[in-house]
């Protein structure tokens, strides 16, 4: 067993862990945070993104013992201090980036991570950034929408079919 | 995936006594390891993460070199290798962001995935692998599809690339893995073209030499006409045939020359 202690969404967490416990396992099943979830298990859909150190990586990808003294932000950690929604998950709810809602926690981890690092970025810079986050209901439009606006671009004449 | 013991050394010295125990195995960026595991291919006693050793990250470059370190991921090699501009567009294109966060040039190289980006970035442009006790020529360090010249336990401490005068890398992607259904790279050297395949061959990457030489005498599109690859030892999988991979790459090999800078 290996003893962890990181910072997640501002607080300071400990636990033991095996070697093979991924950290989407540590986050939802020591901690309880079970906003991240995991889709495919493989690496591929994104629904586990958090950030680690302020850098978006996909929590079933990673092992709990390799976020040894990290800050991790979970979606948990997304919302403002007075528990109103940020501006990336009020323009989720507000240009209908969701349906089921099972990608969501991941598309907004990621959305936050590109706007961190590009806050205009253009129609087709938000499309690619996401490439790595899958979702099998919206057809992404309202999410690419979403994310345009969170950064304070008119997405008015953004194709809404 | 089956249980293993971690392990977190901060030095090389370090890394290399951990990686003594029997069926330890070193962990890069872990974005195929891991997964490998999941599906229980493969069952090591112990992994060794290096992405705590300092000395293995970050990039340099000096005449006509670049050097990475061999735990610096993707979204680092495409943010600072700006000395080499070929290279940097080569990692921006690997996986996904989150990916990239987390694979290592190390981790890529030493797995020899025969549809990765990075071993036609080094074969194209020639260099060598750095490991704990010894350094091995791009020419040399490829040894078929998965394999390499690494001894057991050998880690890759740096990676050294020759800056060519003008080089490019041409993907075609495979949209479900990101990994590349075919890729080439291009690199037009003061002293001759240097062309590598990966993604095609069921030997892994490969020098197309047909096409150095004739780039070589002649660096443009053009002088790739008439010229192709052999079907035979072309991989063929659901995504695609040999033949179909034997063609992508002339393809890509043109655009490539055209679009070198």
């Amino acid at each position: 067993m290996n003893k962890v202690s990181m910072t997640v969404n501002g607080k300071a967490v400990s636990g033991e862990v095996e070697g093979r416990t991924l950290l989407s396992s540590f986050l939802r099943d020591d901690i309880n945070l079970t906003g991240t979830h995991v889709g495919c298990d493989t690496s591929q859909c994104g629904a586990c993104v958090v950030h680690v150190d302020g850098e978006a990586v996909k929590s079933c990808t990673m092992l709990a013992a390799e976020a040894d003294g990290a800050e991790v932000k979970t979606i948990e950690g997304m919302a403002n201090a007075d528990g109103s929604l940020s501006v990336i998950q009020q323009a989720f709810q507000d240009h209908h980036g969701l349906q089921c809602g099972f990608c969501t926690p991941g598309m907004v981890m990621s959305a936050a991570a590109l706007l961190k690092e590009n806050p205009q970025p253009s129609e087709q810079e938000v499309r690619t950034y996401l490439e790595g986050n899958i979702c099998r209901c919206t057809g992404y439009h309202n999410i690419v929408k979403a994310i345009m606006a969170a950064s304070g671009q008119d997405v008015s004449v953004i194709a809404a079919e | 995936m089956y249980n293993f013991e971690f392990e977190k050394p901060g030095s090389v010295a370090d890394a290399v006594a951990a990686l003594g125990a029997e069926d330890a195995q070193a962990l890069g960026g872990g974005q195929t390891l891991i997964p490998t595991l999941k599906q229980r291919l493969n069952q090591p006693s112990k992994l060794v993460s290096l992405s705590g050793i300092a000395d293995m990250k970050g990039v340099s470059a000096s005449g006509g070199m670049i050097t990475i370190g061999g735990a610096t991921t993707h979204a680092t090699v495409a943010a600072e290798a700006s000395a080499y501009p070929a290279l940097a567009a080569t990692a921006a294109h690997i996986g996904d962001p989150a990916v990239r966060n987390r694979g290592t040039i190390g981790g890529s190289l030493a797995n020899n995935d025969p549809a990765a980006c990075y071993p036609a970035a080094l074969l194209g442009s020639g260099g060598s692998v750095k490991t704990d006790n010894r350094d091995i020529d791009a020419d040399e360090y490829f040894q078929g599809m998965f394999s390499t010249a690494l001894e057991e336990g050998e880690i890759i401490t740096g990676v050294t690339f020759n800056i060519p005068e003008k080089a490019n890398y041409q993907k075609f992607v495979q949209p479900a893995s990101r990994f590349a259904l075919v890729g080439v790279f291009v690199a037009k050297h003061a002293d001759g073209v240097r062309v590598a395949i990966t993604g095609a061959s069921e030997d892994g990457v490969f020098r197309w030499s047909e096409a150095e030489t004739a780039l070589s005498s002649n660096f443009s599109a053009a002088a790739l006409d008439g010229i192709s690859v052999s079907a035979d030892g072309m991989i063929t999988d659901l995504h695609g045939t040999g033949a179909y991979r034997a063609h992508l790459l002339g393809i890509l090999t043109k655009r490539a020359v055209a679009a070198a800078a």
